[in-house]
């Protein structure tokens, strides 16, 4: 851990996961990962394909099971129970590469089943929530459309909103904007830049280190499960400690 | 040989077979409505947590699948009475199609369920959704509409077994026929006909779920 980081205070941790192991078969995939995430928060993890860090957040919300370890959501340790992990997936917004929307449904649509269905809200309460957060995506005016009839861009800007309607405490996004042609990824990071202004608590998964200067509090870079290094963005960028930072630092800021 | 066509006695029997055909719909929609029912019910079950509910609509499904269906409607028309239920002809027809039905159905369903994106489940899931909502609101439409054409070539065939209910006398268009053939000995005439009504029937069938497609499952995808 990085000297000048505070350690972070467990009681303030929305998230903490302690010796979290977890294994595909014979595959080591997080090698006891301790990751605490302090309220407001704002997390860029990044690191090469296939060091852990979708698994890692997948594992926030349960889409990923762990063999060991422990996880704790706002206060809720996840288990086996039902109850917990949808108590954890009600708080928990996640964002994903290939956006997800569903298709059948409007964007309008998309955005209120998960409020009407699991926060019981009414329809009009739902969709005056919805329009909020569309209007705040700037994506508003396209509510009565199909997500098939959008850009990738303005995919992804609906499936933020979706995930905001639900009002969750805080957001994953796993390579958000990965999936997308080069002139939308800016759409995509200046929403994601407004949300983390506004205070929301956030782990991204993300190769956009413009955006990891910008506005993360703290970027952990992973390499084969491991969490190997942590610091402020302006420590991790000037001076990586980690040979395996350097060699991924050199690999992608050669590109920029 | 020569043969003389007699169309007089299909002419005078015209308006039964009418009735016929109205009967063969009648069974055939029927049979759908529960065949789509067990179709999805089996699907929902089949990834249930609980395996014995898994296996039975396995098992369910292989049985239906591997035996004929004049067996299986005579299965239910003398079963059912064994276990105090006496059903007429028509009722037990419209089980037998739809349990036939909703075998297929389930394996064709499984089918669609199986096309929907892995990511779609996931996006259910992590907005909080349980997994029988995930499965009602997120993968049942994408998944019907991925097999429509294969569910609508299901269906018509469900339809075109209804005349398999004639070998218990329900009310259906093939009955009617046998009817009018052995008063008037004209086979030719009596099945030339009932085979151009089927076809009529048939077009009918794809042309309503041609329609329902259109309906349902028309939102736009890339």
């Amino acid at each position: 851990m990085s000297a000048s980081l505070s350690p972070p205070d467990p009681g303030d941790a929305l998230i903490s996961m302690t010796g979290v192991d977890k294994w595909y078969g014979s595959f080591h995939a997080l090698k006891s990962v301790d990751l605490q995430v302090r309220r407001g928060e704002k997390i860029v993890l990044c690191g090469p394909s296939g060091s852990g860090k979708s698994t890692l957040i997948r594992c926030i919300n349960r889409l990923e099971t762990v063999q060991q370890g422990r996880i704790v959501v706002d206060g809720i340790a996840l288990d086996d129970s039902a109850q917990a992990v949808d108590a954890v997936r009600r708080e928990v917004g996640m964002v994903f590469q290939s956006f997800n929307l569903f298709p059948h449904k409007t964007v309008l649509e998309n955005c209120i089943l998960a409020p009407m269905r699991v926060r019981k809200a009414s329809r009009a309460e739902a969709e005056a929530t919805a329009r909020t957060y569309l209007d705040r995506v700037r994506i508003g005016e396209q509510a009565g459309k199909y997500p098939a009839q959008l850009s990738g861009g303005q995919q992804q800007r609906v499936a933020i909103a979706r995930a905001l309607c639900m009002e969750p405490k805080v957001m994953l996004f796993d390579e958000p904007t990965s999936a997308l042609d080069p002139e939308m990824v800016k759409e995509v990071l200046d929403t994601m830049i407004g949300l983390a202004r506004d205070g929301m608590t956030m782990v991204c998964v993300t190769h956009e280190m413009g955006f990891a200067r910008q506005v993360a509090d703290r970027v952990i870079f992973m390499a084969e499960g491991e969490i190997l290094e942590e610091a402020t963005p302006d420590a991790f960028f000037r001076t990586p400690r980690h040979p395996r930072a350097r060699a991924f630092l050199g690999e992608i800021l050669a590109h920029h | 040989m020569s043969y003389s066509l007699d169309f007089g006695p299909v002419l005078a029997g015209f308006p039964d077979l009418l009735r016929g055909c109205a009967g063969t719909l009648f069974l055939a929609a029927a049979g759908m409505v529960i065949a789509l029912a067990i179709g999805i019910g089996g699907v929902a079950l089949r990834s249930s947590p609980v395996p014995a509910l898994r296996w039975l609509v396995i098992a369910f499904v292989e049985v239906i699948r591997n035996t004929p269906f004049l067996v299986q409607i005579y299965f239910v028309f003398f079963a059912l009475p064994l276990a105090g239920l006496r059903l007429p002809p028509t009722p037990t027809a419209i089980i037998a199609l739809g349990l036939n039905g909703g075998a297929y159905a389930i394996e064709i369903i499984r089918g669609g369920v199986g096309a929907v994106p892995k990511g779609q489940v996931e996006a259910g899931l992590a907005l909080g959704l349980h997994k029988r909502d995930v499965f009602r609101f997120v993968v049942l439409r994408p998944a019907l509409r991925a097999v429509f054409p294969s569910l609508t070539g299901q269906f018509v065939m469900l339809t075109l077994t209804t005349s398999i209910a004639s070998a218990i006398a329900a009310y259906e268009l093939t009955s009617v026929a046998k009817l009018i053939e052995n008063e008037s000995f004209r086979s030719f005439e009596v099945y030339g006909t009932i085979t151009l009504l089927y076809l009529l029937i048939s077009w009918l069938v794809m042309r309503l779920f041609a329609l329902m497609a259109w309906r349902y499952f028309s939102y736009p995808v890339k």
